[in-house]
């Protein structure tokens, strides 16, 4: 016991390592856990744990929702850049998509038109303010010459007049030195399109004799050399007689939804001039006002448009009241008096149809105080006019409706 | 050289556990090393290479500077510290058992409330604690664990920096008789 006492340190020592020892080759040998002790162990430390997890959790959105809002502001000024930058590229795309449409309109007339052309593109306008001038994108080295062509699928635009070696120049329609053969469709008037520096041209050199329909459509006549024969120029807004000529005023379509991609003719065919108004121009309509959405008033409904049908809803009651059915009678049987004034002839003589609702017309406007259609049940069937004097109306009931039209 | 001796042995008697820690704090302060083992690892890998449970045994152990006491507080702590892990119980604790034995040996030789010893007690005592982890492991689990001498010794350096540090912040909870 001396021993132990003067060795105690040691001796615990060697006690706790040999239980810890014990403890570990009975884990090891045979396969098990000492459930109970890690068992102490987690409850007694995860609750602790738990609670600085929850702190930590807390604190840290708190800090991240309200300490670091000034990262957001810069967040949001970055975002809003980025966001305007987005914008431009979205509006650069569906400009460009716009354009590939146009591009693919244009190269589907290309492949359908018995002319050989080429896609140009317009790059710039002429330097003047009143310049009716563009250069488009394709030279003399793209074939372009002085004197052809330009077009879109709509109509003629201008003509060639100058090549350079990688762009050209061309006078639009509209302005006023330019001048082309143009040959209406309806009546195959001949004449000169000039521009007038403005959105509308004109058509020179027609008679007052000739005749010429607002709306007609103008073709290219193939006579000045330039245009192939049948390509389309405008329709006619305006046509007045003048002097010496009558003065025709054309919308030239070729100019219409802006200018951004046209064809040069390289080498025109003639084509001939179509009968029919061009298929493919898009003419709006306006869409109906809201009551002329709704079904249409019947006879004797709403306002009567016309006289014939006011008239024909007149014979209508006139009818009803007088027990006479249109179409039925016999040749030479007696027509109803169309004299009588439909609002008498009603309140005098109902049939038991008008009465019972069998047969009638549709309800037509009284005069005030006059008895409704039908208010006399008792009366008997005839014509009106074998009752020369009608029985009164009798007292009607308070709670009685009114006849069903 | 005389007062050199004096200064790093413990002189006299009424130096020898004079220095008493709070109470709470014997149970709360393992327990929080603990928990930073299990909880703070998970937000950083840099913690992985602390072992703030070995150096709270180190610190008790020579605060209490009493053999028995170093050998309930490392096989306390070390049998927690198992139950925690994926080990079979028993290796910390074997080790820190050891650890807080001769922890406890120093502390009732030398004066330990210097800087200097501390850093190097934290440091000899971590390599110490490593190594007898992978002797452990390799002789009792059959387990092919490394010893990187190196890693361990750069992990040395940086427990004793960080006990120091908490050596410092202990002191604070200290009580004087």
């Amino acid at each position: 016991m001396e021993l132990l006492n003067r060795y105690r340190n040691v001796t615990v020592l060697l006690v706790v390592i040999l239980a810890q020892l014990v403890l570990l080759g009975y884990q090891v040998r045979s396969g098990q856990d000492v459930r109970l002790i890690r068992v102490w162990a987690v409850t007694a430390v995860t609750p602790v744990a738990k609670v600085i997890e929850s702190v930590r959790s807390t604190t840290a959105g708190w800090v991240g929702k309200y300490i670091w809002l000034r990262g957001v502001a810069d967040e949001n000024k970055r975002l809003r850049a980025e966001t305007g930058k987005l914008k431009l590229s979205n509006q650069y795309l569906e400009s460009e998509l716009q354009s590939a449409n146009r591009v693919q309109n244009l190269a589907a007339y290309q492949a359908r038109s018995p002319s050989q052309t080429a896609l140009a593109r317009v790059i710039g306008t002429g330097a003047g303010a009143n310049s009716r001038v563009v250069f488009i994108d394709r030279g003399s080295h793209g074939g372009v010459m002085r004197g052809m062509a330009v077009i879109t699928p709509d109509g003629i635009v201008g003509k060639v007049i100058a090549a350079y070696p990688t762009a050209s120049q061309v006078l639009l329609i509209d302005d006023p030195t330019f001048a082309a053969g143009v040959i209406s469709q309806k009546h195959r008037v001949r004449g000169t399109v000039r521009g007038l520096g403005q959105s509308k041209c004109m058509v020179d050199y027609i008679q007052n004799e000739e005749q010429v329909d607002p709306g007609e459509w103008f073709y290219t006549s193939g006579d000045d050399g330039v245009f192939p024969k049948g390509l389309p120029v405008g329709s006619v807004a305006v046509v007045r007689p003048g002097n010496p000529g009558k003065q025709v005023f054309l919308v030239p379509s070729g100019l219409q939804g802006g200018l951004e991609e046209v064809l040069v003719v390289l080498e025109g065919v003639h084509q001939p001039i179509p009968d029919q108004p061009l298929a493919n121009t898009a003419v709006r309509l306006q869409p109906p006002p809201a009551e002329a959405a709704a079904p249409l008033p019947g006879p004797g409904e709403g306002v009567l448009t016309t006289e014939a049908d006011r008239l024909r809803a007149r014979y209508q009651r006139l009818g009803q009241a007088q027990g006479h059915k249109f179409g039925e009678g016999a040749p030479g049987s007696k027509p109803p008096d169309f004299n009588l004034n439909p609002d008498e002839a009603a309140a005098r003589g109902s049939t038991p149809a008008a009465a019972t609702g069998q047969n009638a017309a549709p309800a037509a406007p009284q005069a005030p105080g006059a008895p409704a259609a039908g208010s006399k049940p008792e009366s008997a069937p005839g014509p009106v006019q074998e009752t020369p004097k009608p029985s009164p109306p009798p007292p009607r009931p308070a709670t009685a409706k009114p006849p069903n039209p | 050289m005389s007062d050199l001796r004096d200064r790093i042995l413990i002189g006299s008697a009424r130096e020898r556990g004079a220095a008493r820690f709070r109470r709470w704090g014997l149970i709360a302060v393992p327990l929080a090393a603990i928990l930073f083992q299990v909880y703070v690892r998970r937000f950083s890998d840099f913690v992985a290479y602390l072992e703030l449970p070995l150096l709270v045994t180190v610190y008790f152990a020579l605060l209490r500077r009493s053999q028995v006491a170093g050998i309930f507080i490392g096989a306390g702590i070390g049998l927690v510290q198992d139950s925690l892990s994926h080990q079979p119980l028993g290796m910390f604790g074997l080790i820190k058992t050891l650890v807080g034995y001769f922890a406890a040996s120093v502390g009732m030789r030398f004066d330990v409330d210097q800087v200097a010893m501390r850093f190097v007690l934290a440091l000899f005592f971590f390599i110490f604690h490593q190594f007898f982890y992978w002797v452990l492991a390799r002789a009792l689990l059959g387990q092919q664990a490394v010893f990187d001498m190196q890693q361990t010794f750069f992990a040395g350096l940086l427990n004793a920096a960080v006990g120091i540090a908490l050596y410092y912040f202990l002191d604070k909870l200290k009580e004087r008789a």
